[in-house]
């Protein structure tokens, strides 16, 4: 592994040279024989690998008709060639979008189109050799699959469709990626990312109960596998201890609280996050998502509500209808599932909330916009609601709020460099490297408005940015929930 | 009745059906094919009406790749648009009698004719200029342009400079449609044109030109935003995300 190393941030050169081959050697561990068996995927490379990979892409594109579409139709205009922000960050051509893309594509047009067996040489098509299977895996895992890209297409190809299929076929031929796998393992053995049994679970909650009560002498509860509450609260295990993840869960709780919502969590579905998602294994993304329904039914409660996680929304949001659906036992009167930034945004509306913003007077905050959230889903009731409900939350609990640069947030906006399954040490370099859009943008803001903080909603990027502000001289706390704003400015007992 | 009549004739015949057939068949294969998950590019229209005028700003405007790079937007907006005027204008080597309204754009299409081939090189520039592209760029991808620009500079000269028996060619199309053949007047400008028009309709349902068919099934694009079950009481009657089948999962060898 490379070492880590931040470019320099400098003025916005929004393209860099080429360099080719620059990031060929940064790979992500390979899963073990354990963590590939648990999930039910071969061991190790199986001899015929070759021949099953084959068989294999040839099924997800019967499957997906975004896969079949958008193998079949890009055009190589290069409208995306400058918009993935690894590309931006290493330089690497294999990173411009279109290119990693190509790297399946060439493979599918060699196996299953007329062109492609017989004119290869003509339409760029290639054997699918250890080489190409190698590339594979390496370059499949530098795309954090935040869809930036699938904003410009001209045709709205999404490479992320692409790199989650090119992950699948690479597990089915044995060759699986450590983090993502042995992350879902544990899900399926523990039931969250973290591997934080039930015991631990509970003394954590009790001891941020302590905490609480030490800080403000109100009693404010962190219930757990309560049967009967009104809410169920599915929120990334990270935020049971991770900082600053954990003053986002103590935010969650304080509104609960104040408006007097019963809720609990769940240690049967004590994790949001589904990563079965970045590894496009279906099945597995079905069998995680099941927990949810499965905790939810068995507690009786009436809503679902999620955390703060960028992937987990998208999956709950977009495809919990699909994977677990319908939720037709939950309460219609609400949305389901629902967005712990649309219930404190309607409790603020409807002034159920006591605020006191200047708690955060310290403060000049910022919104990172996560890519799941920008551009797989949405809050409220109006398209770009997932935009415009967290700001409207940050404005409510804090006066002094800018935005970064226009064309780095909203849809637009980059990924912290973490996303899709990348979020792991041995990516350090690439982790550094894809944060240095949102650096610049930061930069420029923290250099225009003295901006403080970076608030985001997804576990993943608060992580990615602690590990990766110093690298480029920011300090690492400058990261914060935004139910840490919130939960900060909430006036507890002030209704009674 | 000439060899090259016969050719042609052949030619013509053999591109139809493979350009008709071929794309229907795609077609059916992108209808048929399951999207069972939800992956519109958000924010999304929440309605289908939305999800119409969504897609007209893309097909009409390229609104995506507007946003996204504005010389390659020139390049193909002018491309593609002056494509278009110069088909609607060969309407009338192939209609009898010409419609009016064929005759009102006849000019405008000519003209279009230069916009076309300047457009092509602009394009063909950019391939050939930005390292970016010119990284992912394939032989066929140059092979296309050049093609389309072969074509479009035969036409404009045939129009401009080497005027050619155009009377006589349309003859030998409309014999073709009503399957009685016409002599093919000689004329190597017009061979040359209908030819690599051929060999173009050959190649479409085969290649990256799937593209176009291709954007009407994009699900980023034309999926509505409607996953989430709603039932606030109010507002628009929405439609509720139907339980869709899942695609298959091969079972795996353990």
């Amino acid at each position: 592994m490379s070492e880590a190393i931040a470019p320099p941030v400098g003025d916005y050169v929004p393209v860099p040279r080429l360099r080719e081959g620059a990031m060929r050697d940064v790979k992500s561990f390979k899963a073990s024989a354990n963590h590939q068996s648990a999930l039910g995927f071969p061991e190790t490379l199986v001899n015929d690998w070759r021949e099953r990979a084959v068989q294999r892409l040839g099924e997800l594109v019967e499957g997906s008709r975004a896969l079949r579409v958008y193998l079949d139709s890009c055009v190589k205009c290069g409208a995306c060639t400058d918009k993935c922000h690894y590309f931006l960050g290493t330089g690497d051509p294999r990173n411009m979008p279109v290119a990693r893309q190509d790297l399946l594509r060439r493979v599918y047009r060699r196996y299953f189109t007329w062109a492609g067996r017989w004119l290869p040489w003509l339409v760029g098509a290639t054997d699918l050799t250890e080489d190409v299977l190698d590339a594979w895996y390496t370059y499949y895992h530098q795309c954090s699959q935040c869809r930036r890209c699938s904003v410009f297409c001209p045709l709205g190809i999404d490479t992320a469709e692409i790199s989650m299929a090119a992950r699948e076929i690479l597990d089915c031929v044995g060759v699986g990626q450590k983090y993502c796998n042995e992350i879902i393992g544990k899900v399926h053995k523990i039931g969250n990312n973290l591997g934080l049994p039930e015991p631990a679970l509970r003394n954590t909650l009790d001891g941020l109960e302590e905490d609480v009560r030490d800080q403000t002498g109100v009693d404010v509860r962190f219930p757990l596998d309560v049967v009967g509450a009104e809410v169920l609260l599915i929120t990334p295990s990270a935020d049971f201890f991770a900082e600053p993840h954990i003053d986002g869960l103590i935010g969650y709780a304080k509104v609960f609280h104040q408006a007097g919502i019963s809720w609990t969590l769940s240690s049967e579905a004590s994790e949001a996050a589904n990563f079965a998602m970045f590894i496009g294994s279906y099945a597995q993304m079905v069998k995680v998502a099941q927990r949810v329904r499965a905790a939810a039914l068995a507690l009786g409660v009436k809503r679902i509500v999620v955390g703060e996680c960028g992937h987990a929304w998208r999956v709950a949001y977009a495809f919990w209808g699909t994977l677990i659906g319908p939720l037709d036992f939950l309460d219609p009167r609400y949305p389901r599932p629902q967005h712990i930034c649309e219930v404190t945004e309607g409790l603020i509306a409807r002034g159920a909330l006591k605020l006191d913003p200047s708690a955060n007077d310290d403060k000049i905050v910022t919104f990172h916009d996560s890519c799941n959230v920008a551009r797989a889903t949405r809050m409220g009731d109006r398209p770009g609601g997932q935009l415009a409900i967290p700001r409207a939350v940050i404005r409510s609990v804090c006066a002094h709020f800018v935005d970064m640069d226009p064309a780095t947030i909203g849809d637009r906006t980059f990924c912290c460099g973490g996303g899709g399954g990348l979020l792991t040490d041995d990516l350090l370099a690439l982790r550094v490297q894809g944060a240095l859009p949102r650096m610049q943008a930061l930069t420029a803001a923290v250099a225009e408005h003295q901006v403080t903080h970076m608030a985001a909603i997804c576990a993943i990027c608060k992580s990615q940015f602690s590990k990766v502000l110093p690298y480029y001289g920011l300090p690492r706390d400058m990261v914060v929930s935004v139910h840490q704003l919130v939960g900060d400015a909430i006036v507890l007992g002030a209704k009674e | 009745m000439t060899v090259e009549t016969v050719i042609y004739a052949g030619l013509l015949y053999v591109a139809f059906v493979v350009l008709v057939g071929g794309l229907v068949y795609r077609v059916t294969l992108y209808a048929l094919t399951p999207a069972p998950l939800r992956i519109p590019t958000m924010p999304a229209p929440r309605t289908r009406r939305g999800i119409a005028a969504r897609m007209a700003r893309e097909i009409m405007l390229f609104a995506s790749l507007f946003r996204g790079d504005k010389w390659a937007w020139i390049w193909s907006y002018l491309f593609h648009m002056s494509l278009l005027l110069v088909l609607l204008q060969h309407l009338r080597y192939v209609l009898v009698p010409v419609p009016a309204w064929v005759r009102i754009i006849s000019p405008w299409g000519s003209d279009a004719a230069f916009v076309l081939v300047v457009a092509l090189a602009g394009l063909l520039g950019r391939r050939l200029l930005i390292a970016r592209v010119r990284f992912i760029t394939a032989p066929s991808d140059y092979l296309m342009l050049v093609l389309l620009l072969v074509i479009a500079v035969t036409g404009t000269l045939m129009r401009f400079v080497d005027r050619v028996n155009i009377v006589g060619f349309k003859a030998f199309i409309l014999g073709v449609m009503a399957l009685k053949l016409h002599a093919l007047p000689f004329a190597p400008l017009i061979m040359v044109h209908v030819a690599l028009v051929a060999a173009l309709m050959l190649i479409f349902p085969f290649s990256k030109l799937l593209h176009a068919p291709g954007i009407l099934f994009s699900p980023t694009r034309n999926q509505v935003d409607n996953s989430r079950l709603e039932a606030q009481g109010v507002g628009e009657p929405r439609e509720v995300a139907a339980p869709v089948a899942a695609p298959q999962v091969s079972p795996r060898q353990l």
